[in-house]
């Protein structure tokens, strides 16, 4: 997203905070490592006078970090985020949240599609939900709090793409994949790039309010299987967390327990409040999917590349600030 | 700073970060070509495919046709386009009407129907997916104002619910009470005719003899039934049903004089035509079944 808001000439000034270095190399857009709980984020406010905060960090896969750290980032880190966009003569006029479905649960009674006044039909159980619906009732109440701030929370499906890793992204990757055996559920999904794209229309066009986002249409998880080449490993409908805890110690499937609802209802959500916004997504939901698959297949036939990008703070700060260096204008 | 691979990344206006794995490959972003994607099934999102739907038609047609004969009265006042809500009144343990109408329906018409069903089914393995396939859809209220309005397709809906196929033997024919005429205010706010459609047969198909409540209450489902075919068949009886003639007369499309799609209707208004539609359907019912003179022959 970085890259992207860096060919923009409206936009003076990007910060990156985060704790781990970019993996992309970037012109103009500067970085700060942050805790966990982005704590600095009030300090760095006031000493940019940045008006835009665009949070992304929200935690949505439970198998990257244990429940408590999971917690402790979102909950924590958004409320130290708002906090930082909030405070008393903050410059801070937008905030844009990347959140997820996953608030709307999986489960028999939901509609086909969520829209996005709807409220869940089954109570969170997960971990992950409970923390992200907390975060968006934070959000909710920043937003009353603040009339002034244009408070954007994005709701995207699940995401497949070229890079990024979720539970379903490795699970497709695998020899075996789980599904529970006698429910072949719909999915969605939203390609990558549009994830980004999304953000930056939002950012852009400074557009307020609540969004579901996700690909046209929905991809059967056998289809979803058979477009990644993998295999169906059928976990029984009863039981099926305790069957699937060996499996996935062994390393062989993951299987979050927010996964579960998923592969035995699928999860829909109407977008077209976004759409009247005047964005809509490049990649339907199986587009998505192929996208994922030919990015991984292109890996396993290529392996890895002889060196990679890595960031190195000095090098950074000397392309930025140092006088020996002559700047010519950024291109439009 | 060695770019590598990276060079070719940020050709075009938006390219994505990166994740933070180090185990993956950084790649040039390709234009890529599989934005739409190819489907490789036919199931469509309400997860119905229509593929797997005219199979089970050739295979249910000889049931239709040879054990059921079922006959249709008034099949043309189905519109042949357009959103309609099919209402009819519900029987049979395990419910061989909503089959009959649909088959009927999408042979005849060619139009596809979605049926309605409790949300229950969803949670079944096997059978939950098998009836989404061939047309199943969840009993909300969103999903049938999605059907009928945004896209114009037939619905149908039995409005006494699960109370209709958990009537014993002796309460056959006697329309339960059609909740509280929520089909009704689906259709106004669709803006979608109602179009009752009297059953004769499904009641004699599968006859309940009596219920098992606390049975019911453990396994967690809507009803447990003894029915007829299980004591004549054992377990077989949950599949065989005897072939009573099924006789299905389509009444009158019923319209309301009201605006669509707004937020309330009239309680007292909804409640009246849904009344008035569940006694046009009692009616209809014994009207038709004083002229039949045999349950297994008409």
């Amino acid at each position: 997203m970085a890259q992207a808001l860096e060919s923009d000439p409206e936009v003076e000034m990007i910060l990156g905070m985060g704790t781990r270095e970019p993996t992309v190399p970037l012109e103009r857009a500067e970085f700060v490592r942050a805790d966990q709980t982005y704590s600095i984020l009030s300090r760095i406010v006031r000493a940019t006078q940045v008006d835009t905060i665009v949070h992304t960090f929200l935690v949505v896969d439970s198998t990257r970090v244990p429940g408590r750290a999971m917690h402790e980032i979102n909950v924590i880190g958004t409320m130290n985020l708002l906090a930082a966009a909030g405070q008393s003569g903050s410059p801070v006029r937008q905030v844009v949240v990347k959140s997820s479905t996953l608030v709307y649960g999986a489960a028999s009674t939901d509609p086909t599609w969520f829209r996005e006044e709807q409220a869940r039909t089954s109570p969170a159980r997960t971990r992950v939900e409970r923390s992200l619906l907390e975060v968006e009732g934070f959000v909710r109440d920043f937003a009353e709090d603040n009339p002034a701030t244009v408070v954007t929370v994005l709701r995207f499906a699940n995401v497949l793409g070229t890079d990024i890793v979720t539970p379903i992204s490795t699970n497709l990757s695998r020899p075996l994949c789980p599904e529970i055996l006698g429910f072949d559920p719909l999915l969605q999904f939203v390609e990558e790039d549009d994830v980004v794209r999304c953000l930056e229309h939002v950012t852009r066009h400074r557009i307020q309010g609540l969004y579901n986002v996700a690909g046209e249409g929905k991809v059967p998880w056998t289809e979803v299987a058979e477009i990644c080449g993998t295999r169906l490993l059928p976990l029984p409908p009863v039981g099926t967390r305790a069957f699937a805890a060996p499996l996935v110690r062994a390393g062989l499937i993951e299987f979050p327990p927010e996964l579960e609802g998923l592969l035995r209802f699928g999860r829909g959500v109407d977008t077209s409040r976004l759409t009247k916004t005047g964005f809509s997504t490049r990649y339907t939901s199986v587009g998505a999917v192929e996208s994922f698959i030919r990015a991984t297949r292109l890996r396993r036939n290529i392996g890895k590349p002889p060196s990679s990008y890595t960031y190195e703070q000095d090098v950074e700060q000397f392309f930025r600030h140092s006088p020996a260096v002559v700047n010519t204008p950024v291109d439009g | 700073m060695d770019h590598g691979y990276d060079d070719g990344v940020s050709v075009g206006e938006e390219t994505a970060p990166r994740t933070h794995r180090a185990a993956l490959v950084p790649l040039p972003r390709i234009e890529d070509t599989a934005v739409d994607g190819t489907r490789l099934t036919d199931v469509d999102e309400w997860g119905r495919s229509e593929h797997i739907r005219e199979l089970v038609r050739r295979v249910y047609a000889p049931i239709y046709r040879h054990w059921f004969r079922v006959e249709w009265d008034g099949l043309e006042k189905i519109p042949r386009t357009g959103g309609a809500l099919l209402v009819a009144n519900h029987a049979g343990a395990i419910p061989s009407d909503a089959p009959v109408i649909m088959h009927g329906i999408e042979e005849e018409l060619h139009r596809p129907v979605y049926g309605l069903a409790d949300f229950f089914f969803r949670t079944v393995p096997f059978v939950g997916t098998a009836w989404s396939r061939v047309g199943g859809v969840a009993a909300h209220p969103d999903n049938a104002l999605r059907i009928l309005r945004d896209q114009g397709q037939l619905a149908l809906v039995f409005p006494e619910g699960t109370k209709g196929p958990s009537k014993t033997y002796a309460d056959r024919y006697r329309l339960r009470r059609f909740g509280r005429g929520g089909f009704v205010e689906i259709a106004m706010r669709a803006g979608v005719p109602v179009i009752p459609v009297a059953v004769v047969g499904a009641e004699e198909s599968m006859p309940i003899l009596m219920r098992l409540p606390n049975a019911a209450k453990v396994l967690g489902v809507p009803y447990v039934p003894i029915t007829a075919n299980l004591v004549l068949f054992g377990p077989l009886g949950l599949l065989l049903y005897f072939p009573a003639k099924f006789k299905l007369r389509v009444l009158d499309p019923v319209t309301f004089d009201v605006p669509p799609g707004q937020e309330r209707y009239s309680k007292s208004r909804i409640m009246e035509e849904a009344e008035n539609i569940r006694m046009s359907l009692q009616e209809s019912l014994y009207d038709m079944l004083r002229e039949r003179r045999s349950v297994w022959f008409g």
